[in-house]
C-alpha cells in the first residue's frame, strides 16, 4: 500500500481524506444504483405499495411479471436478441479479424490506404446514414426479418482496428513456422492467432453484442412485426404505449427482463470492459 | 496519416503495378469482404445521403423531383431546427461540465489506494451497459411529477420540481440522466490515462517539494489532456446524437423544450416522409459535428512535453 506515492507524506491528514474518499465514492455508488433499485423493488411490488418509497417490498409479488409474459411475447423476443446478435457478433468476429490480419500480417499495395479509409468511416456519425441504410433495406425487402438488423453490422471498423492493433504484437517466427509447415493463411488465422487472442476476441465481441442487444432506433425502424422484435425495442414500445395502461409494476418488471442479461455478461467479464476502453480511447 | 502518399504513390502507374506485382494476393483477397460491405453499406448510403438533400421523396412513390438547395433553404429558416439546436446547446452546457467534473473527481479517488476500488467501479460503469431506450423508461418515473425524486424532496421540505413538464427545466432533466447513464465511460478513460502517469514525475515533485494542488495542476491535469479532450470530443458527438432518452422520456416536449435534431430528423422521416429533408437535417448535423469537434481539438490540444 504504502509504494503509492500520493498518500506516503500526508500522515494524519491522510485517514481524514481517507474518510472524505469513502463518503464521495459510497454517494456516487448511491446515486448510480439507484435507479436500478427503484427498477427493482417496483417490478416486486403489489398495487398497493406501488407508489411508495420502500425499496424493499412489504408484500412481494410476481403478478406484474405474469402481466408481462401475458401481454407481450417476452420469450419470442429474448429469443430474437439472442439470435440475432450472437449471429451478428460471430460474423463481426470472423470477417473483422480477417480483414485486421490482412492489415496487420500481410504485404499487399494499398495496405495503409484501406486502413486509414476504414479509420476515416469511424468518424461518420450514424445519423448520416440513417434513412440511406433504411432505404436500402426497404429496398432489398428486408424489413421484417432477420437479415434487416443482422447485415448492416456485419463487419465492424472497431473490430478491424481492434484486431489490427492486437495481431501486430503477435511474433512473426511463430506465422514463419506456419507457413514454412504449409499452414494457409486462414488456417495460421484460425488456429494461431486466435488461440494467442482470446482477450480482443472477447472484448469486440461483448461490445458487438452489447450495442446490438442496448439498440432501441434501427430495430424500430425496420422491425414494426411483433414477431420479429428484439427485447430491447418490444420492452421500450410496451412501456412507452397504451400496452402496459400505465402500469409502473409491469413496466419494470419488463425492463428488468430487458436489462438483466446485459448486467450478467458485464459482471462475468467485467475486465475485458476496460480492456475496450483503454485500447480504443487511451491509446488510439 | 499517409494517405496523400498513398495517393501520390497510386497516381503513378509503374510504381502501382510494382506494387501490385509483388503484394500478397491473398491479402486482396482478405479484404475483399470488407470492400464489398463498404461499397453496399457506407459508401453508396454515404452518397444517397447527398444525392437525397437535393431532391423530395416521400418513399412511398419511385418520383424524386430535383429540388435543387431549397431543402436546405427551408432548413436553415425553419425555427424548429433552430430550436433543436439551441436545445443540443442546452444538453452539452449542461452534460460536459457536469460529465468531466464527475468522472474526473472518482476517477482522482479511484486511483488511490483504497480497499474496494474494484467493487464501486462496478456500480458506476453499471448504466453504460444497459439500454438507453429501458433507462429511459426508469427515469421516466423518477422524474414524474409525483416520481420518487419529487417524494424525496418534498419530505425534505423543497417543493417539487416539473424535472419533465417545466420546459425550462426539462433539457436540464435530460442531461442529467444522460450523464449518470454514460460518466462510468469516461470515468475509466480517465482512470486509464492516470494509471499511464509515470509514478517518477510524482516522486521527483516531493522532492521539489511539491503541494498536492500544485502535483495536480503542473503533472496530473497536462498529462490528462488527451484524455481530456477525447471525453470532450465524445460527449459532443454523444450531445448531438441525442434521441432515444427524448423519445422515450418525452417525445419531444414539453413545448420542444427536449426537442433534439436526431429526434427532428426521425419525426420528419418517419412520420412525415420527408426524406430528402431529413437527409438534409442528417447531413447538417454530420457537418456541425465534424466543424465543432474540430474547433474543440484546436482549443484544447496542448503540447504535453515532461
Amino acid at each position: 500500500m504504502t509504494s503509492y506515492v500520493g498518500s506516503r507524506v500526508e500522515g494524519l491528514g491522510g485517514t481524514a481524506r481517507r474518510v472524505l474518499f469513502y463518503l464521495l465514492l459510497a454517494l456516487g455508488a448511491l446515486g448510480f444504483l439507484l435507479p436500478f433499485m427503484y427498477m427493482l423493488s417496483t417490478a416486486f411490488k403489489g398495487s398497493r405499495e406501488l407508489f411508495d418509497v420502500n425499496l424493499i417490498p412489504r408484500e412481494p409479488t410476481l403478478d406484474h411479471f405474469k402481466a408481462v409474459f401475458t401481454q407481450i411475447p417476452v420469450w419470442r423476443a429474448l429469443f430474437n436478441s439472442a439470435f440475432v446478435y450472437l449471429l451478428q457478433t460471430a460474423s463481426v468476429l470472423i470477417f473483422s479479424s480477417i480483414v485486421g490480419y490482412a492489415l496487420s500480417r500481410l504485404q499487399f499495395f494499398g495496405r495503409e490506404f484501406i486502413f486509414n479509409v476504414i479509420l476515416l468511416t469511424m468518424m461518420i456519425p450514424g445519423q448520416l446514414l440513417l434513412i440511406p441504410l433504411y432505404v436500402l433495406v426497404v429496398n432489398f425487402g428486408w424489413t421484417d426479418s432477420y437479415q434487416g438488423l443482422i447485415v448492416p453490422g456485419m463487419i465492424s471498423a472497431f473490430g478491424i482496428f481492434m484486431f489490427r492493433q492486437n495481431f501486430k504484437t503477435i511474433p512473426q517466427e511463430l506465422i514463419d513456422a506456419a507457413r514454412v509447415d504449409g499452414a494457409s493463411e486462414l488456417t495460421i488465422l484460425f488456429r494461431i492467432i486466435w488461440p494467442l487472442s482470446a482477450p480482443v476476441l472477447i472484448t469486440v465481441g461483448i461490445f458487438t453484442f452489447m450495442g446490438g442487444w442496448n439498440d432501441f432506433l434501427w430495430p424500430s425502424l425496420v422491425n414494426r412485426d411483433i414477431n420479429f422484435q428484439t427485447l430491447t425495442q418490444m420492452v421500450t414500445l410496451y412501456g412507452i404505449g397504451g400496452q402496459a395502461g400505465g402500469q409502473a409494476g409491469a413496466v419494470m418488471a419488463s425492463s428488468l427482463i430487458a436489462v438483466l442479461p446485459m448486467v450478467v455478461v458485464y459482471l462475468v467479464f467485467q475486465r475485458y470492459y476496460l480492456q475496450g476502453i483503454a485500447g480504443t480511447g487511451v491509446k488510439g | 496519416m499517409s494517405a496523400p502518399g498513398q495517393l501520390a504513390g497510386a497516381l503513378s502507374p509503374r510504381r502501382t503495378w510494382r506494387g501490385i506485382r509483388r503484394s500478397n494476393p491473398v491479402g486482396y483477397l482478405f479484404v475483399l469482404p470488407y470492400v464489398l460491405f463498404f461499397a453496399v453499406f457506407i459508401a453508396y448510403p454515404f452518397g444517397f445521403a447527398f444525392f437525397l438533400t437535393l431532391h423530395n421523396w416521400n418513399i412511398v412513390r419511385p418520383e424524386k423531383p430535383f429540388v435543387g438547395t431549397r431543402n436546405f433553404e427551408i432548413l436553415f429558416s425553419d425555427p424548429l431546427f433552430w430550436k433543436a439546436l439551441a436545445n443540443t446547446a442546452v444538453f452539452l452546457a449542461v452534460h460536459i461540465p457536469l460529465q468531466i467534473v464527475i468522472a474526473l473527481v472518482l476517477a482522482v479517488i479511484l486511483n488511490q489506494p483504497l480497499r474496494a476500488r474494484g467493487l464501486f467501479r462496478t456500480a458506476y460503469f453499471l448504466p453504460f451497459v444497459t439500454s438507453g431506450a429501458i433507462v429511459s423508461l426508469v427515469w421516466l418515473r423518477l422524474y414524474a411529477d409525483d416520481g420518487l425524486l419529487n417524494q424525496a424532496l418534498s419530505s425534505l421540505g423543497l417543493g417539487s420540481v416539473g424535472w419533465l413538464s417545466d420546459p425550462r427545466v426539462a433539457m436540464p432533466s435530460i442531461a442529467i440522466m444522460a450523464t449518470w447513464k454514460n460518466v462510468g465511460y469516461y470515468l475509466m478513460i480517465f482512470l486509464a490515462s492516470l494509471q499511464a502517469i509515470p509514478s517518477q514525475l510524482y516522486e521527483e515533485s516531493y522532492i521539489n517539494g511539491a503541494n498536492a494542488w500544485q502535483r495536480f495542476r503542473y503533472i496530473t491535469f497536462p498529462m490528462l489532456n488527451p484524455a481530456f479532450i477525447l471525453v470532450v470530443v465524445l460527449s459532443t458527438i454523444g450531445g448531438f446524437s441525442l434521441f432515444v432518452e427524448p423519445f422515450v422520456m418525452t417525445g419531444g416536449g414539453p413545448l420542444d423544450a427536449t426537442l433534439s435534431l436526431v429526434l427532428y430528423l426521425y419525426q420528419q422521416a418517419f412520420q412525415f416522409l420527408r426524406m430528402g429533408y431529413a437527409a438534409t437535417i442528417g447531413v447538417v448535423l454530420a457537418l456541425l459535428i465534424f466543424v465543432v469537434t474540430l474547433i474543440q481539438r484546436r482549443f484544447l490540444e496542448r503540447e504535453v512535453g515532461y
